[in-house]
């Protein structure tokens, strides 16, 4: 068995953003490694070790994950959304995407990506109309260093309302 | 003002890539034929490296190369310096160790990279990272700044005795003594300042490429200044010579200081790229990062402040031990020097002024530069001893600020600075009415029948921004001018490129530059494109740090406009056959005054470069200009902050209930990223003030080694902020503009700590005032909620 | 992380297995704990065995009197299932405060209690409530299931399948968080149920989960938060670092506990 280590790979398929893909990787790859190195998707983004900074948040099978804290091989056949897939390339902008910048709710931009997908999710789960309290709860597992998070705060509570206009929006990039 | 000009919201043109997740960060970068760098760094704080094996790693599956500090050494790899030299008070310059990019002999700090493991892969690296082989001969270590200069603590830099660097002061001591002598009251505290760990949320990254045919390197690198970076690279680790170097800062996620530096592993993996001919990648992970980032902070201060009967400031005077860390970072010297002791007149006349400050070699991470540098450290022992002053002459503490406030303009201060225009009292009332300071009282008895305790606490801080004048900062030791350069590039369309020196990882610069342009060109901000961060394109900048782009960055741009419509008005001249000074410009159109006659904008660059109505001998074509701007003063923002906690003192948790900022920047371009910049910074200050604290134990191991044991402020850590701003024109640039980056970091910490003790009674709380800490100071004061 | 081997059985049975077979494999779960440990190469299993395909682990049931919770279910279904909030409400809110939601979207109740990390959420829980732990091979009760920090009676190639949780009359849960982890420095559950009153404390043990035979007789006379006041345990035994010492982990206690008790009566304490 130790003969195999290391030397072993194995295939993974899945759908990302709405694509089938496959892929032959060491089974240590994490899905952010494939998103990111295998796919070339630099959306996602890693922002720390210990599964807390919430840079890699993405959506498998419709709720959000932290994509650090998955092995690729686990997901075979899962349904993977990403930020770069969230709105159609070249197309309108997912209204969350659009609070961010309404709102100036980004500064560097590197926490963004985990960021909005963790609030799209936020909104499938509590709904449209979220208040400061809770939004600032449900960011626990996302740290901005930029922001201080008042205009996420703000960002996320507007994309949510917007996001009662549009709900085909999200629907249709899922 | 325009929608688009100087004082407008505009949204951000940078946003769409970062929302979408198509910007281009380091990490998103990759080579063709891309090998991966991996550290091995040492786990002891301070140990003799008696020999480094590296055969067994060579010979793992995909390694390219095994380098240590003794290649580095053959292949005549310079040094890191520390480019600010500090003179002691005996005249003798700062004692600064050398700091090979890879441990040469000896490792001085937990992560000090001794050995590099290059890969096919990454996890092949750190594979065989594993199987370096290094004998270390572990030596006593010392962490507190405090231990590292008694006797018998353990000597790490041979050239620095005692572990001392300099031995600093600023002021005169006796003029300080005789003001203390005529003191009605003296206020005295002893301040730790806690180390902080930077932590963008972008780990630091370098690819290193080297193309042999040209002889040329190219680093990707999260830098904050790509031009200074090339210039240490080339000048003193003679990587290579200056023009056969580029750097490329791509999309670079945030920086609070951490990435000014110039740090060994970009030097290693120009180097590695170059022995193993391919590029080489190296990614921080965050763990390594609190083990390779520059720190911040790290004071050991005792200060006192005298007043009269009347609660006017007679004298201050201070006594500081700053740590350095274990080697010294870029800029390490000036931070608690020149960006500290220069500031501690505060928001205040204070006749006399005395700072000592001693700067010391510890086993741990090197401490540089981290938003605010030296003044935050600055800011918290004037407010906390303003603050207590006033508690321990039963005086209201705005009331005492207001008393002492600079009134007039411009006020020379005992340290060196001369401040130029503020409004403090503006500030603070402004401030006192949002914070509903009146109403305090009130809501003090509310939470005492929740059960809570409630305080609270001012900051009215000032800043030396703007950095800054050339000259003065040569004078003062800086091995750099601080100037900032732009060049505007008209297109033939009309269309306009502006390049800066500045560096933008965060601050929206492709906007609120394309802001000022647009105002001053009167074009639609979106012909506009802003152009930073590649040695290559940008001839020479000094980045960004110290609140420094809009004050300095802008005004080379505002420069080089100018020389833009003085060229501009001759081709219009030609165009519309008439004389030079006859020619008026506004909102994009050249008209001859008192005529009907113009020529817009787009027709007079495209005359520009097709030439035709001139000849090249009265006028040179083309529509190009470029400036250097070295400002003449520091600018001096300044403001109030307030902050309302309610303590829990069961648990003593401290709730941030309301904060109110109304600080002072000048002019400003776009108040939606001035406002974001407030409020980030603010957010860093509570962090110092109430979470954040690298911990080193005994050993010189970093305890607070990840985000499980270093708290970064999170949404729930902190409440809506209230901003607003007052304005007095910065009148020492063109803009009026006096910067806006680092106030809430400078500010924020003393407002927390201020609002605690305030609530629980004791002046006896360090930072950060975790739960435990606060708890710990109520068992000896015993404040119960008082409802009545 | 370290190279390994990656196994996935359909079922218990070869899961079980691969186990017994493997001395040092390690069942990867939710994978919200073993995973970053092994990312840091603090953990190098050499087999790791994915139950993700495995069917019917997960699930929410109530049988009888009793409230099972299949070990493969995620915190996020605990915290939202209408009937756990039903059934022991305390229990779904406890599921809610563990990590973040990404987190809970992933992170299992199998997974938390089998690595009874001494300051998790669930293992509070299950001492809390009484509950028991069903595996592949015996049903074995809280009080005898956490054997010290990160350790319990599970025996090699012995694995979770469900839990099972008694309904309380009254219960709650109380958790103060480490600042940085947010993990709980100190958390107690505190239930009633007929003349069975427990107090389980997480987070402040050196040895982990434990409960408080002092609190517990203090309400069984009447419970109430008044009954606990003025009681605090002992410092000693208690963890000790830079979160928190020994004597602010045992004064939390005493607070938590209180306030845990007004919540489950429906009063503030």
């Amino acid at each position: 068995m130790a003969a195999q280590k290391g030397a072993q790979t194995a295939t993974v398929s899945m759908t990302v953003n709405g694509k089938p893909v496959t892929g032959d990787i060491d089974p240590r790859t994490l899905l952010v490694q494939f998103l990111r190195e295998n796919l070339r998707l630099t959306g996602t983004h890693v922002g720390c070790d210990t599964s807390q900074c919430g840079a890699c948040v993405v959506h498998v099978n419709g709720k959000a994950i932290k994509s650090c804290t998955v092995l690729a091989l686990q997901l075979e056949g899962a349904d993977v959304l990403t930020i770069e897939g969230l709105a159609p390339p070249n197309g309108p902008l997912h209204p969350m995407q659009e609070a961010f910048r309404e709102n100036h709710g980004l500064q560097c931009g590197f926490c963004t990506p985990g960021m909005i997908m963790t609030a799209v999710d936020m909104v499938r789960r509590k709904g449209h109309d979220l208040d400061d309290r809770t939004i600032r709860e449900e960011l626990e597992g996302n740290i901005c260093r930029c922001t201080g998070y008042h205009n996420i705060v703000k960002a996320i509570a507007a994309g949510a309302r917007a996001m009662r206009g549009s709900a085909t929006t999200s629907k249709a990039a899922e | 003002m325009s929608a688009t000009g100087i004082g407008a919201a505009v949204r951000r043109k940078e946003d769409r890539r970062f929302i979408t997740g198509t910007g281009h960060y380091t990490d998103d970068i990759n080579r063709p034929g891309q090998a991966y760098a991996y550290f091995v760094r040492s786990p002891h704080a301070h140990a003799t490296i008696k020999s480094i094996d590296t055969k067994a790693a060579a010979a793992m599956p995909g390694v390219l190369a095994v380098l240590t500090g003794a290649e580095l050494a053959a292949d005549k790899i310079g040094n890191l310096i520390c480019g600010w030299m500090i003179h002691s008070k005996d005249g003798s310059p700062m004692k600064m160790a050398a700091h090979p990019a890879l441990a040469n002999g000896k490792a001085c700090h937990v992560g000090d990279p001794v050995a590099v493991v290059i890969g096919e892969t990454l996890a092949q690296a750190r594979d065989a990272a594993e199987k370096v082989k290094i004998d270390y001969a572990v030596l006593p270590a010392v962490a507190d700044p405090a231990a590292a200069q008694k006797p018998g603590a353990p000597q790490i830099h041979d050239i620095a005795p005692k572990n001392t660097i300099y031995q600093w002061s600023l002021g005169d001591a006796k003029a300080v003594d005789v003001a203390f002598k005529s003191a009605n009251h003296v206020t005295k505290l002893d301040i730790i300042n806690n180390r902080l760990v930077p932590n963008a949320i972008e780990p630091r990254a370098a690819i290193g490429e080297y193309d042999s045919g040209a002889g040329t390197f190219t680093l990707w690198n999260t830098t904050q200044n790509p031009h200074v970076a090339r210039l240490v690279i080339a000048a003193f680790i003679g990587m290579a010579p200056e023009h056969k170097l580029r750097v490329i800062a791509p999309d670079v996620g945030g920086g609070f200081g951490s990435k000014i530096f110039i740090y060994p592993e970009e030097v290693v993996a120009l180097w590695a790229a170059k022995r193993v001919g391919r590029p080489v990648k190296w990614v921080a992970e965050r763990s390594e990062a609190f083990l390779a980032d520059a720190h911040g902070r790290d004071h050991v201060t005792h200060a006192e402040m005298a007043f009269d009967a009347e609660g006017k400031i007679l004298g201050l005077r201070a006594k500081t031990i700053a740590n350095l860390g274990a080697y010294m970072s870029t800029f390490s010297s000036s931070v608690p020097t020149y960006l500290y002791a220069t500031l501690l007149s505060g928001q205040y006349e204070i006749p006399q002024i005395y700072c000592e400050v001693d700067a010391v070699y510890t086993n741990t991470v090197p401490v540089d530069a981290y938003r605010g540098a030296g003044r935050p450290e600055a800011t918290f022992v004037v407010e906390r001893l303003v603050e207590v002053g006033a508690r321990e002459m039963g005086q209201d503490p705005a009331e005492l600020r207001r008393k002492n406030f600079v009134k007039k303009f411009p006020h020379q201060t005992p340290v060196i600075m001369m401040y130029d225009a503020g409004d403090y009292n503006a500030s603070l009332k402004r401030a006192m009415e949002l914070a509903d300071y009146k109403g305090f009282a009130r809501r003090k008895r509310e939470s005492a029948r929740q059960g809570k305790l409630r305080g609270i606490g001012f900051s009215t801080y000032i800043e030396a921004c703007g950095i800054a004048p050339s000259q003065a900062v040569g004078s003062l030791g800086a091995g750099v001018g601080l100037w900032e350069s732009a060049e505007v590039r008209v297109n033939p369309t009309g269309s306009v490129e502006i390049l800066t020196g500045s560096h933008a990882h965060g601050q929206g610069h492709e906007t609120t530059f394309a802001q000022v342009a647009a105002e001053r060109l009167g074009i639609p901000i979106d012909n506009i494109s802003v152009v930073h961060g590649d040695t290559d394109k940008v001839q020479f900048g000094m980045g960004t740090y110290g609140s420094r782009s809009g004050a300095v960055g802008m005004s080379a741009l505002v420069k080089a406009l100018d020389k833009i419509e003085a060229k501009a008005k001759k081709v219009a001249a030609h165009m519309l056959e008439a004389a030079e000074g006859d020619i008026e410009f506004k909102d994009g159109k050249f008209s001859v005054a008192g005529t009907d006659k113009s020529a817009a904008w787009g027709d007079v660059a495209l005359n520009a470069y097709i030439a035709h109505k001139f000849s090249g001998q009265e006028l040179e074509p083309g529509l190009k200009e470029g400036a250097f701007y070295d400002p003449t003063n520091f600018t001096f923002p300044a403001g109030c902050h307030i902050c309302e906690v309610e303590v829990d003192p069961e648990t003593g948790n401290a709730d941030i209930v309301g904060w109110t900022a109304v600080d002072d920047f000048g002019v400003v371009i776009n108040p939606m990223i001035v406002e974001g910049q407030v409020h980030g910074g603010i957010a860093q200050g509570i962090g110092q003030a109430l979470c954040e604290g690298a911990v080193y134990d005994k050993d010189g191991q970093l305890v607070t080694g990840s985000f499980m044991d270093y708290c970064m402020p999170r949404a729930d850590h902190l409440p809506p902020l209230k901003v607003d701003m007052t304005v007095t024109k910065c009148p020492s640039n063109p803009l009026g503009i006096k910067g806006c980056g680092e106030a809430g970091a400078i500010a924020a910490p003393a407002a927390v700590i201020n609002a605690i003790t305030d609530a629980i009674g004791t002046e006896q709380l360090a930072m950060p005032a975790t739960p435990q800490a606060i708890w710990a100071a109520l068992q000896k004061t015993n404040r119960m909620p008082q409802a009545a | 992380m370290y190279a390994f081997t990656f196994h996935r059985p359909q079922t218990v049975r070869q899961a079980a297995g691969l186990l017994a077979k493997n001395g040092d494999a390690k069942l990867l779960a939710g994978g919200q704990t073993l995973l970053p440990t092994m990312k840091l190469r603090l953990a190098g299993p050499p087999q790791v065995i994915d139950m993700t395909l495995i069917e019917g682990l997960s699930g929410i049931e109530m049988s009888g009197r009793s409230l099972t919770i299949g070990a493969m279910t995620t915190h996020n279904d605990v915290n939202t299932s209408p009937v756990v909030q039903q059934a022991i409400p305390s229990l779904a809110k406890l599921a809610g405060m563990i990590g973040d939601p990404a987190v809970r979207h992933r992170g299992t109740i199998g997974g938390s209690i089998a690595n009874n990390d001494p300051n998790a959420d669930y293992p509070a829980a299950c001492l809390g409530l009484g509950a028991t732990i069903i595996t592949n091979k015996r049903r074995i009760k809280a009080d005898d299931f956490f054997t010290g920090m990160f350790s319990t009676a599970l025996e090699p190639a012995e694995i979770i399948t469900k839990v099972s949780f008694p309904i309380p009359k009254k219960a709650a849960y109380q958790k103060f968080r480490n600042q940085a982890s947010r993990f709980a420095l100190v958390g107690v559950f505190v239930s009633k149920r007929g003349s069975e009153i427990r107090v389980a404390v997480t987070g402040a043990g050196a040895n982990g989960v434990f409960r408080v035979a002092s609190f517990e007789e203090a309400l069984k006379k009447r419970f109430a938060p008044k009954s606990l006041e003025g009681m605090s345990i002992p410092a000693d035994g208690m963890n000790s670092d830079i979160h928190g010492s020994a004597e602010y982990r045992a004064h939390l206690v005493g607070v938590l506990a209180r306030r845990a008790v007004a919540e489950a009566i429906g009063k503030s304490a």
